[in-house]
């Protein structure tokens, strides 16, 4: 094989090379049940410092990713809180990650709602990235060793987290 | 005297300039179109000026609040940095990797130009006929040739 076709080859290796990464990296879907939840540190909505999803290993937490400018999260937020209130406690809390969203506005949401449970904050959207999420809101329950085992694409309304997520948590409490 | 002919105009001069300078503090440094010609949606996917989702308003009413404190463009950028991070900037930084993004074309370019000039020049010299002692210009036809030229001529002679 003289140079210039080894060249060319190459180069056609390079292209479908880059095109295989392309499709690959955008085909990355999101969480499968059973998958360890991602728990990479994010800075707290209020409060300065940071937390994770690692932070509430050993209790069950539904994960739920929202935005202030999201009509369908203002609509499941008192469902959330209501849940939280019945069911927060050694074993159990919601954790909210306000995704893409101007931090003035989540808190302002956080306080329009009386929101009670922990909240981090995703403004680049990285972590609703790693969990996959194509929108707000997205629910993700995590056991408390750490793996999903209930996700929700979509709004999640307190009739839903009564008849799902509360019978899988301890003494499967409604 | 003298010195009083020159304080009065000085005087009325900074008086005037003074409100100026005042105002100019709270005049807009940028518009709310320039900036988002320079950032992005980050929910969309799209420049900020092109979109219209609520997410998007949200973010442009957030630029207008900073364009009538007098921020400046890349003032106001850096503050949607910290709230977005840095895919919010529709242009690449000029530093570290996203250096390569404004590199790469000018070397590119530069290469297709030295490339073309290249084979410009190796076309030129193919097209050139071949000079030396082998060439049909650089020796003299012989005899036979010249009588067969003249015999060939002579015929075309009306």
């Amino acid at each position: 094989m003289s140079a210039r076709s080894a060249i060319a080859v190459l180069a056609v290796l390079a292209v479908v090379g880059l095109l295989t990464f392309g499709l690959l990296s955008k085909g990355s879907s999101g969480l499968a049940l059973g998958e360890a939840a991602p728990a990479s540190p994010l800075p707290r909505l209020e409060g300065g410092g940071s937390g994770s999803v690692a932070d509430y290993r050993g209790r069950w937490v539904l994960v739920n990713f929202w935005a202030s400018w999201c009509v369908p999260c203002r609509e499941e937020a008192p469902a959330l809180e209501s849940f939280q209130r019945r069911h927060a406690d050694a074993d159990f809390t919601v954790l909210g990650i306000d995704s893409r969203d101007l931090s003035g506005d989540g808190r302002a949401f956080v306080e329009r709602f009386g929101l009670t449970y922990p909240q981090l904050r995703d403004g680049d959207g990285d972590a609703a990235g790693e969990f996959g999420t194509t929108g707000v809101p997205e629910n993700f329950l995590v056991d408390p060793r750490g793996k999903v085992r209930l996700l929700v694409r979509g709004p999640v309304s307190e009739e839903y987290l009564d008849r799902y997520v509360a019978p899988l948590l301890p003494g499967g409490r409604s | 005297m003298r010195a009083r002919t020159l304080l009065v105009p000085l005087l009325t001069a900074l008086a005037l300039l003074a409100p100026a300078g005042g105002a100019m503090a709270a005049t807009p440094q940028t518009s709310v179109s320039e900036v988002s010609s320079e950032v992005m949606c980050p929910v969309c996917g799209t420049l900020l000026e092109l979109a219209e989702s609520p997410q998007a308003k949200r973010q442009k009413v957030f630029i207008a609040r900073l364009v009538a404190q007098g921020r400046t463009k890349e003032q106001i950028k850096d503050a949607l940095v910290v709230e977005y991070g840095t895919e919010v900037l529709a242009l690449p930084q000029g530093s570290g990797f996203d250096l390569s993004a404004y590199l790469v074309p000018v070397i590119a370019f530069a290469i297709a130009v030295i490339a073309l000039a290249i084979g410009v020049l190796r076309w030129r010299r193919a097209g050139d006929p071949p000079r030396g002692e082998g060439s049909p210009l650089a020796t003299a036809p012989s005899d036979a040739d010249s009588e067969r030229l003249d015999a060939d001529l002579a015929r075309y002679d009306l």
